[in-house]
């Protein structure tokens, strides 16, 4: 595993191209995009205000940076560092700006949702939806980027609209039987969309993709209901964590649940390998030092740490969480399949230092991961079934079905790393510290 | 003759003092030969005078009367006096027994009515006391029965108060969200009123617009196309066709898995006939016709409806499937039976009924059964021995050498390594040492050489100064510029002195 240099960063604004090529880094007003091989510095451009959002066109040709409080988008060649394209809101003001999956169109949403513009950059069409709603996830494009899914709201009711991304094409316009409608998320193959209720209410509603209700999925009534959907990455299955801290799996033929996984704090079932991690301050050294300690040259006042299995059963830490207030921190918040479909990994709330994975295959618990400090992120290799999270400390942490192993981040000065995603090629993570960036290169498959 | 009157009073002294026990209805029956005096005139004759007074005044005395004689002159005359009053305390004797009788009579009677009285009343009491037990008995069934009932109801209110404390707890969290969401619609609403405020008082409308360079072609490098019918349609047309194809990969998914199934199924049809049928063959001894009957025909009913299914397997319709699944439950129906048999066998030969086949190969069966022990005991003893020899290692103390060597042993690779880098370490330090000595003495050389040249040069600038013109100066300059050059020599001879 080699670590790269450390690099300036603002806002955690950082992201890789499509294509895998280059990575882009906002400092402040500025937009640096590297080589990610040789981190070396290709272009470089400067915005006119502090830069609040960025993202890559799907092409890897435009990145565009979002600028909210003055209500301006500034979009920038790749390949003509001269090209340069502005757009101004104006007093409707700007509340979030995304590329279309064509890479030529971008969607603003103004201030207060009033609606979405649909600027293009082949021609000079501008295009209004109205009423957008502003929820949780209001807007899902699907994954061959032809259709995109928005959930709209007037006169106190809920409706989804499904557009054609070509010509902005208004394909579908149905009401949905929601009291509040959170969120809409496409599956994979395109041809399921999900549409869930908010917390107030349990409602998962499917529908396809020509506006057809498949089918209605309610677990119980009035506790909090839906927290995290997620859907397995070949659409069989649709994971629903919720409240009342379980995971209930949809299958896609019957739309019934198939199993629930419940996040018990006592483990006991024995296929489910528990991984602590523990920490130990090294004793100041004496004479006897091994060779090995010497030979690592590590760093000998740092806090090592590393992961102890305990025996069963185990006890995982939880945190009661404050009754009385709104959004309580107790339910699955995090849900995340693995990219062959075999793994679910899970983060209950009320459990925030423990991440648990799942077995889809067996249908139960195959690992817990039990950190010393609130997990702040995971995310999996988009190439093999391997999870890396981050807890905000100094190190970098790893699962995969051979063990589980934690790095520290060599960087002079300590670098808390608070969120990380994974270069598309499954050969390096990117670390986001509070205003500094680091690549993690996954040279060798070696783990403990 | 006075042994037989005396008996006779005897016995009318027993039959009188009967015991008062007895029913009072004896009671009144002999008491009459104290009423009247039958005349028994038997006991006194002429002839036995003097001993009927001698008896009579014998019984007086024992009484405690009076003798009713008077010694004269050695001779017993009958004292009349003493005679008549002995008589007629006699008399009064009876009298009083006679009331006395009539007053036990009285009192026997009284008695015996009071105990009658007694038992019926105690009959009564009793009859009572099993009345109220079991009074008492229903009392505590009904008690007991209402005990349970609370009991019930108590386990049912604490169940609805906890459902009542789960709806509370679910309706303040819900209120809490509602309130949550109504606040942060309130901020919205209140940031719109504000910015409408804004707007309207704003003169300068910022107009959005957007500022581009040129126009960037598509992605795909196609045209856009016009909006018309025919896109609309087309599009329509494109949804369902995704939709078509899902639906087709689908079904092409289950076709494959459902093939895949179909011949797991066969597979394990085939598979169970095949346990089936040697296994049938090589038990029952006993009844060794019937069931080579039946396994001739259930090979036969079996390979028919092989052949039968051959036909049918390509075709995927209700009937074929219909009849796998039958099969396969026939088949494990008599796997079950078979093993039903074999369970019972089991027990037979358990409880020492068994066949001479399986005699033996029960004896077999235990032989090995000895034979594994045996394995483990001794695989136990071994590990036991390797135990004991480990703790001994660690915990006895060693002699010098024999430590050495252990102790050596393991670190043997690491020690040899370890050598031979002393080795190599000495070797660079040898030459190491030999460089160091050389540029000492190139040094000592160089010392040398300087002040021989420091020599040189005085001597040399003595005699310039000795020959000096008025080119003084020249020559000045010239010692300047020789004098740095010197200076920067000797910083240059001087630098290889670095220590290594």
């Amino acid at each position: 595993m080699n670590f790269s240099e450390v690099f300036k960063q603002s806002n955690q604004l950082c992201k890789v191209s499509p294509d895998g090529k280059y990575l882009a880094t906002c400092v402040q007003y500025r937009l640096v995009v590297r080589d990610v091989n040789t981190l070396q510095i290709l272009q470089l451009y400067t915005c006119l205000d502090q830069v609040a959002s960025m993202e890559w066109s799907s092409d890897s040709l435009f990145i565009l940076c979002a600028m909210y409080k003055r209500g301006l988008v500034q979009v920038w060649s790749l390949e003509q560092p001269d090209w340069h394209c502005k757009i101004d809101e104006g007093s409707i003001g700007l509340v979030s700006s995304r590329w279309s999956p064509d890479g030529r169109h971008i969607l603003n949403t103004t201030e207060f949702h009033l609606r979405v513009t649909v600027w293009s950059l082949c021609n000079k069409s501008v295009s209004y939806i109205k009423y957008p709603k502003a929820c949780q996830k209001g807007m899902d494009f699907s994954a061959d980027g032809r259709y995109m899914a928005l959930a709209e709201r007037r006169d106190c009711k809920d409706y989804i609209s499904v557009f054609v991304c070509d010509d902005w094409h208004l394909l579908r316009h149905f009401e949905t039987d929601t009291q509040d409608l959170a969120g809409v998320e496409w599956s994979p193959n395109g041809c399921v969309l999900a549409a869930w209720d908010s917390c107030l209410e349990y409602k998962m509603l499917l529908y396809s993709l020509d506006g057809r209700l498949l089918s209605t999925y309610s677990a119980y009534e009035w506790s909090l209901g839906i927290k995290s959907v997620a859907w397995s990455p070949s659409s069989q299955f649709l994971a629903i964590g919720s409240y009342d801290e379980k995971v209930r799996i949809l299958n896609h033929i019957t739309w019934k649940k198939l199993t629930e996984f419940e996040h018990h704090p006592t483990i006991t079932n024995s296929k489910a390998v528990v991984f602590k991690e523990v920490e130990k301050r090294p004793v100041i050294p004496t004479e006897d030092l091994s060779i090995q300690q010497i030979a690592m040259e590590s760093s000998l006042f740092d806090i090592q740490s590393k992961y102890e299995i305990p025996p069963l059963p185990v006890q995982v830490p939880v945190v009661k969480p404050d009754p009385d207030r709104a959004n309580p921190k107790i339910g699955i918040s995090a849900i995340a399949f693995s990219v062959d479909n075999r793994y679910l990994a899970t983060k209950n709330d009320c459990m925030p230092q423990s991440v648990w994975v799942w077995d889809m295959q067996r249908l139960g618990p195959t690992a817990v991961l039990e950190q010393t400090a609130p997990v702040r992120f995971f995310a999996w290799d988009p190439r093999r079934p391997r999870l890396a999270l981050c807890t905000g400390n100094t190190k970098l942490y790893l699962w995969s079905p051979a063990g589980c192993v934690s790095v520290k981040v060599p960087v002079e000065g300590g670098f808390q790393v608070q969120s990380l995603f994974w270069h598309c090629s499954g050969d390096s993570v990117v670390l986001l510290g509070k205003d500094q960036l680091c690549l993690c290169y996954m040279a060798t498959d070696e783990e403990k | 003759m006075p042994e037989s009157s005396f008996e006779d009073i005897n016995n009318i002294y027993v039959s009188s003092t009967m015991p008062p026990s007895r029913q009072y209805s004896q009671s009144t029956i002999p008491l009459l030969p104290f009423r009247h005096y039958i005349g028994n005139t038997e006991f006194c004759t002429e002839n036995n005078t003097s001993e009927c007074m001698l008896y009579i005044s014998q019984e007086l005395l024992a009484l405690g009367f009076p003798s009713i004689f008077f010694d004269l002159n050695g001779l017993r005359e009958l004292d009349v006096i003493s005679a008549l009053n002995s008589m007629y305390g006699l008399l009064q004797m009876h009298r009083r027994a006679v009331g006395m009788l009539a007053e036990l009579e009285v009192e026997q009677l009284r008695v015996s009515s009071d105990l009658h009285c007694q038992q019926l009343t105690n009959s009564k009491l009793k009859d009572q006391l099993e009345l109220s037990k079991k009074e008492n008995l229903r009392l505590c069934e009904r008690e007991r029965q209402l005990e349970a009932n609370t009991k019930a109801l108590h386990h049912c209110l604490k169940n609805e108060k906890e459902e009542v404390q789960k709806l509370q707890n679910v309706i303040a969290s819900r209120a809490s969200q509602y309130n949550h969401n109504l606040k942060r619609k309130e901020r919205e609403f209140g940031k719109l009123k504000e910015r409408l405020n804004q707007l309207l008082t704003d003169k300068k409308d910022k107009k959005q617009g957007m500022d581009v360079l040129n126009y960037v072609g598509r992605s795909d490098g196609k045209r856009s196309q016009w909006k018309t019918g025919k896109t609309d349609s087309r599009h329509e047309s494109d949804m369902y066709k995704a939709l078509l194809n899902e639906f087709d990969k689908h079904q092409r998914e289950l076709m494959i898995e459902n093939a895949e199934l179909k011949k797991v199924l066969q597979q394990i049809k085939q598979e169970m006939v095949g346990i089936l049928s040697p296994k049938r063959q090589s038990g029952e001894t006993q009844k060794e016709e019937k069931p080579k009957e039946f396994t001739d025909q259930q090979i036969a009913s079996d390979e028919e409806e092989e052949n039968s299914f051959k036909g049918t397997s390509e075709m995927s319709c209700e009937h074929a499937r219909e009849q796998l699944s039958n099969s396969i439950r026939q088949q494990w129906r008599k796997l079950k039976d078979h093993m039903a048999n074999l369970d019972n066998k089991a027990s037979l030969v358990h409880l020492g009924q068994g066949i001479n086949e399986e005699m033996i190969s029960k004896e077999v069966h235990q032989e090995e059964m000895e034979r594994l022990k045996l394995e483990i005991q001794q695989c136990k003893d071994f590990i036991h021995t390797q135990q004991q020899l480990l703790q001994q290692q660690l915990s006895t103390p060693w002699d010098e050498e024999t430590a050495a060597v252990l102790t050596d042993c393991y670190m043997l690779e690491e020690k040899e390594r370890l050598k031979e880098e002393w080795k190599t370490f000495e070797e660079q330090k040898k030459n190491f040492e030999m460089e160091r000595r050389t540029f000492t003495e190139a040094a000592i050389r160089l010392g040398h050489e300087r002040k021989m040249f420091e020599e040189d040069r005085a001597t040399w600038l003595k005699h310039q100064f000795l020959n000096m013109t008025f080119t003084d100066q020249m020559n000045l300059k010239t010692q300047n510029t020789l004098s740095e050059y010197a200076v920067q020599e000797q910083k240059h001879i001087s630098s290889p002195k670095t220590p290594l």
